[in-house]
């Protein structure tokens, strides 16, 4: 994950609140990275697949002519057809309508839950990396401590506390998901802590601040965006699976693991109610997973053939 | 090593101490009590039982009471089952969750290996995608939705097994089969980025030049080096594997940790709550203590200080 | 690395084969096995500590009380042969069969119904017994049982009304003439219980009824066998009873359609919804649906504005439509509700609610729109506040959803959804916390005060904040007397009150017991609470 080949220097003009810093290298990194993910062509598929399902899930609900949640009772579990393309629900709501909606909110938990991981993970594993092995050793022990408390405990816990609402489950999946985070950050950091630029520009006076915000943390930015892709499914994933406790994401929203699980008591009479969310589940983790490992290819050069 | 292995003892009884403390108070933080039903019991008789067990008394006596009791191994009496102590519900239960983690531990690391070696000897060939495509649908498809459907294709339909219980060996194969599908795809994954990057290796290229077949030098040099992140996925694997037993136990009716675990808390059982969590943190503890040290003997280089564990 | 992997696959395959060949043979089942599913581990097989229905399930087939319901729901000698009641109804002497006995194959002694009966109303038992109040009917019992903070407190165990006259002789005293005091002796808090038996294992199990407890893994299954030394053990058919502990309702559903169940459904299981909605389409034979005794309604927080305004109640009520919601949206066979007190629960001939009618109010959306602008008018409101609707998990929602539509379709009114965690919604209802909340009721007992008491100003279970003091001097009128014609007028005069003047709760249906049973299961009773009776099922395949 080392930046190896930096660009040879060039002389500039001193300035002296730049002091330290180099001003192309980092563009062409981005640059190098993008051309190998764009040569991967499962990577860009799913990318393309991903842009897909967002604007699908942004536009399919607000085109519609149904709502999510007017019933319709003499229309109940029909099947897929021209006036409902994915069939009608128990109270007879347009599936097609829900399942999108679903779509959107699995997006948001998946999303949102990986944002927190990185803000918190980021923070916490900058400074854990950084910061002296006291500190950065004390701060490693409580994360290890929080770690080992049963995930699911606090999940369920707080969604008994809080109610099963959508920020309920983004804070309980994002209370435990950060610490993978500021594990990898912190692995980073220590790895290029001691690399000779941060030595230079030590001597060069730049305070910690700069030097872990400007260097250090742009610098492990490659497995830290491969993490963020892959947490987003585990996160959606998780989402499904407390759906299928009745802890999920609650009426008369839905996400597509409420959908699933709904679904799992009928699906041998109406199969398409759980083949349609389950589809689009997998091809959206699926997506994420590729994409993610596309990415984790383009960062890592080693890994190229 | 003994010191440092040491240290990691006091380190995982330090935070199971602060893991019990957390649990209790965010336990009792919740509303309602093991004795608020549907039809209420006269407020007169609830008050005698909320007294028989103590939950008069302030959250901080409570607490005190508790801990006292906790570091003489003593877990108490579940609130729910009132004829059973925690430790019995725990050590009946756990058998079955433990034999089928256990099963789907072992199936997954065998496969997963297979599949992820296979994957990267044959890189971007059929094998590969067939491989991974085995281990995308382990990552893709929720894991209650692949034991429903095998339940009903292979019971319901086929009937070639029992739809749940578990009265004879066969019983275990659905649930171990639900169980692996996630940890085989995550394992399978791990090789093959491992075995690349081994493959690509000086070793490798001088077990090359020395006339070894590509099979050869996979088996031999490569597993050893491939194994590795595996051995790192051990502690992620049981919580994965504890957490999805939760499901699974559901779906096949079997009398396991996993239908406690939620249901105690439904159920506002505190005794059991606590111990139920306490046990679990000791097994995720283990699992990574054991990693640190089979670590040390897989991995000579490694040095001693917290290791990076990714999932 | 074809050939490995054909031979893997077919290693797999053979590997299957054998065990499958196994499983099968394990499978078969012997002839008078019966088996069915509690869904959760029985919380206690004790007498004085079981309140729920899987405990109770277990219960009935290993005790037997001092009477028994018959197949016809009709009060039926149990224990006890015969029994005389004074004339004022307020004592009961019983006559103990002389070949009652034990498992262990002691006699049934009037001494083990005293024993059991004061061991769940002493204050002192450990834990406390929850259910103690089912006993509070016997003279001093609640008073016994009733501590700390309690003036009128008798400390004295000999002063509580049950006695034994001698081995083969119960007499009880009661506080109030209770007209319905032998369905309360047949409930399971009132079993006899054997001094120095276990309740908590298979081992040192000692019970009195048809079956005795020959295991019980727990979390996973119980086994009952037939009881030698029960007297009418002649009539008992099943040699093995087999409680599974199933939690998923689709997993029952499957286990039953494979065999492996011959029962699924209430009182202990569950049918899935869109299953039960098919196999009424298709008329499913093997599908039996029946109403029972219990009355599935919204609690409306009577305390709480706009809500404590009985016209913005009645439009609520109003403006929904019970039809729809149990043929479109339940669609298990249950009755629409316009009353408290629900079917199946005797009056004074036959059923109550044949001689009660429960017309106190009818849908009707115009008037509901009326009623409802002059119920916000009184409030002083312009238009009705957006208010939550809470419930817990299951069915309900389905129900709340659709009602929620009817009320925005009809009144144009906007209510949020709440699901909450079970515990946590009884906790908010019983705390008056909430705007409208789902509510059900099933009866302890069969007589209408098993609905009607519930809201006195100080029942424990009020949980609507309703007060009303003639409501209270109606139920008091109804416990003084033994004339049943007297009781059953004054409680259809509360329950006039109750609904048809203040619309305190809005009741939607009656609820119904669904269960499919394999056709080769004969001679099950399912009572009119939905309490099955299976001690007396044959297997006749």
């Amino acid at each position: 994950m080392s930046q190896t080949a930096p660009s040879p220097f060039e002389k500039l003009e001193h300035k002296h609140q730049e002091a330290e810093v180099i001003a192309t290298e980092s563009r062409s990194t981005w640059q190098i990275t993008w051309a190998r993910l764009r040569s991967n062509r499962w990577a860009m598929t799913s990318l393309y697949i991903l842009i897909a399902i967002t604007l699908l899930s942004i536009f399919c609900p607000i085109f519609s002519p149904y709502t999510s949640y007017t019933n319709n009772l003499d229309n109940t579990f029909a099947s897929p057809s021209a006036k409902h393309w994915f069939g009608t629900d128990n109270l007879g709501r347009d599936l097609f309508t829900r399942t999108w909606l679903g779509v959107r909110i699995s997006l948001i938990v998946g999303v949102a839950a990986a944002l927190f991981d990185l803000i918190i993970g980021i923070i916490y594993g900058g400074i854990m990396g950084y910061a002296g092995s006291r500190v950065g050793g004390a701060m490693n022990k409580i994360a290890e401590m929080l770690y080992a408390i049963p995930h699911l405990l606090v999940v369920i816990l707080l969604s008994v506390v809080m109610g099963s609402s959508l920020t309920t489950i983004i804070i309980a999946l994002s209370i435990t998901g950060w610490i993978t985070m500021s594990w990898i950050v912190r692995g980073q950091i220590l790895q290029l802590k001691n690399q000779e630029y941060v030595l230079a520009a030590q001597s060069m006076g730049a305070s910690s601040a700069r030097i872990l915000f400007k260097h250090l943390i742009p610098n492990t930015l490659g497995p830290i965006i491969v993490t963020v892709t892959l947490s987003v499914p585990s996160a959606i994933f998780a989402e499904a699976f407390l759906s299928f406790l009745g802890l999920g994401v609650q009426s008369p929203a839905s996400s597509l693991g409420t959908l699933i699980g709904e679904a799992l008591s009928s699906w041998t009479i109406y199969p398409w109610m759980m083949f349609i969310p389950a589809s689009l589940l997998s091809i959206t983790m699926l997506a994420f997973n590729i994409f993610g490992d596309g990415l984790q290819d383009a960062f890592d050069p080693k890994m190229k053939k | 090593m003994v010191r440092y292995l040491g240290g990691k003892l006091i380190n995982i009884v330090f935070s199971l101490l602060i893991l019990a403390t957390a649990t209790f108070f965010l336990m009792k933080a919740v509303p309602g009590d093991p004795f608020t039903q549907e039809k209420a019991i006269p407020p007169e008789i609830k008050a005698n039982i909320m007294a028989h067990y103590g939950l008069d008394k302030p959250i901080g006596e409570q607490y005190l009471i508790y801990m006292k009791k906790l570091v003489q191994f003593d877990l108490g009496l579940s609130m729910k089952s009132q004829d059973r102590t925690v430790t019995s519900i725990i050590s009946q239960s756990f058998g079955t969750s433990a034999k089928i983690g256990a099963f789907a531990i072992v199936i997954s690391v065998i496969i997963g290996v297979y599949l992820g070696m296979m994957a990267a000897l044959r890189h971007r060939k059929l094998v590969d995608n067939t491989a991974m495509f085995l281990a995308v649908i382990g990552i893709s498809v929720p894991n209650f939705v692949i034991g429903s459907m095998i339940q009903y294709f292979l019971s319901v339909k086929l009937q070639i097994f029992h739809v749940a219980g578990l009265e004879s060996p066969i019983d275990y194969v659905l649930p171990t089969i639900a169980l692996s599908t996630l940890p085989i795809a995550f394992i399978a994954r791990l090789t093959r980025s491992t075995m690349l990057e081994v493959l690509t290796s000086d070793y490798i290229r001088t077990a090359k030049a020395k006339g070894l077949t590509p099979r050869a030098i996979l088996w031999q040099h490569g597993l050893r080096n491939g194994i590795l992140p595996v051995v790192t996925y051990l502690g992620p694997m049981t919580a994965n594997i504890i957490t999805g037993s939760v499901v699974v136990e559901q779906i096949f009716g079997l009398p396991g940790l996993g239908a406690y675990f939620v249901d105690s808390v439904m159920n506002r059982d505190y005794t059991l709550i606590m111990g139920i969590t306490i046990f679990y943190a000791v097994i995720l503890m283990a699992a990574r203590f054991i990693t640190d040290v089979l670590y040390i003997f897989v991995d000579p280089r490694i040095k001693l200080s917290g290791g990076v564990v990714k999932s | 690395m074809k050939k490995k992997l054909l031979l893997l696959v077919s290693l797999t395959l053979v590997l299957t084969g054998i065990l499958s060949a196994c499983g099968k043979s394990g499978s078969g089942t012997s002839d008078q096995t019966f088996r069915m599913n509690l869904t959760t581990e029985p919380p206690s097989l004790d007498v004085a500590q079981a309140q729920d229905q899987v405990s109770f399930t277990v219960l009935s087939g290993l005790f037997e009380g001092l009477v028994r319901m018959d197949a016809k729901g009709e009060i039926a000698p149990g224990v006890a042969e015969k029994w005389d009641v004074s004339d004022d109804g307020k004592k009961y002497t019983f006559h103990l069969r002389d070949n009652a006995k034990w498992s262990n194959g002691d006699p049934v002694t009037a001494q083990d119904f005293e024993y059991s009966w004061k061991r769940t109303l002493d204050p002192k038992l450990n834990p406390p017994a929850p259910y103690a109040y089912q006993l509070y009917y016997v003279k001093n019992g609640q008073n016994y049982n009733i501590a700390t903070d309690n003036p009128d407190h008798v400390s004295d165990p000999s002063q509580v009304g049950v006695k034994a006259l001698d081995d083969k002789t119960l007499e009880v005293d009661l506080e109030n003439p209770t007209p319905y005091f032998l369905n309360i002796a047949a409930f399971f808090t009132a079993y006899p219980v054997k001094k120095d038996a276990k309740f908590g294992e298979a081992e040192g199990y000692i019970s009195n009824g048809p079956f005795k407890l020959k295991s019980w893994k727990h979390g996973d299954s119980i086994e009952l066998v037939p009881n030698e030394n029960y007297w009418d053990k002649d009539s008992i058919k099943l040699k093995d009873v087999k409680f599974l502990m199933v939690k998923d309702p689709n997993t029952e559903f499957s286990m039953y359609k494979t065999g492996q169940l011959d029962w699924s459904g209430l009182p202990t299981g569950s049918i899935p919804p869109a299953q039960l909605d098919k196999l009424r389409q298709e008329n499913n034979k093997e599908l039996s649906i029946k109403g029972i005794a219990s009355t599935y309604f919204y609690n409306f927080n009577n305390t709480k504005k706009p809500f404590d305004n009985a016209k913005v109640r009645e439009a609520l009520s109003m403006a929904i439509n019970r039809q729809d919601i149990v043929d479109k949206v339940t669609k298990a066979g249950q009755t629409p509700a316009y009353g408290f007190v629900s079917t199946g629960i005797h009056g004074v001939n036959g059923e109550y609610r044949s001689e009660v009618k429960d017309d106190y109010f009818k849908e009707d959306v115009a008037k509901a729109k009326e009623l409802l602008a002059e119920g916000l008018k009184e409030e002083g409101m312009t238009k009705m506040p957006e208010f939550s609707l809470s419930f817990n998990e299951g069915p309900h929602k389905t129900i709340a959803e659709a009602i929620a539509n009817m009320w925005k379709e009809n009144l144009g009114i906007d209510v949020k959804l709440e699901l909450q965690e079970w515990k946590v919604f009884l906790k908010n209802r019983q705390s008056l916390n909430y705007d409208v909340a789902r509510a059900g009721w099933g009866a302890d007992y069969n007589d209408p005060m098993t609905f009607i008491d519930l809201y006195t100003s100080k029942s424990g279970n009020n949980d609507i904040g309703f007060k009303n003091p003639e409501y209270d001097a109606l139920v008091k009128e109804a416990y003084s007397t033994a004339d049943q014609q007297k009781r059953v007028d004054a409680m259809a005069k509360a329950e006039q009150i109750l609904i048809g003047d203040n619309m305190a709760v809005m009741p939607i249906y009656y609820y119904s017991s669904n269960q499919l049973v394999k056709p080769y299961v004969k001679n099950y009773v399912v009572d009119y609470s939905g309490n099955l009776d299976y001690t007396r099922i044959s297997i006749e395949k």
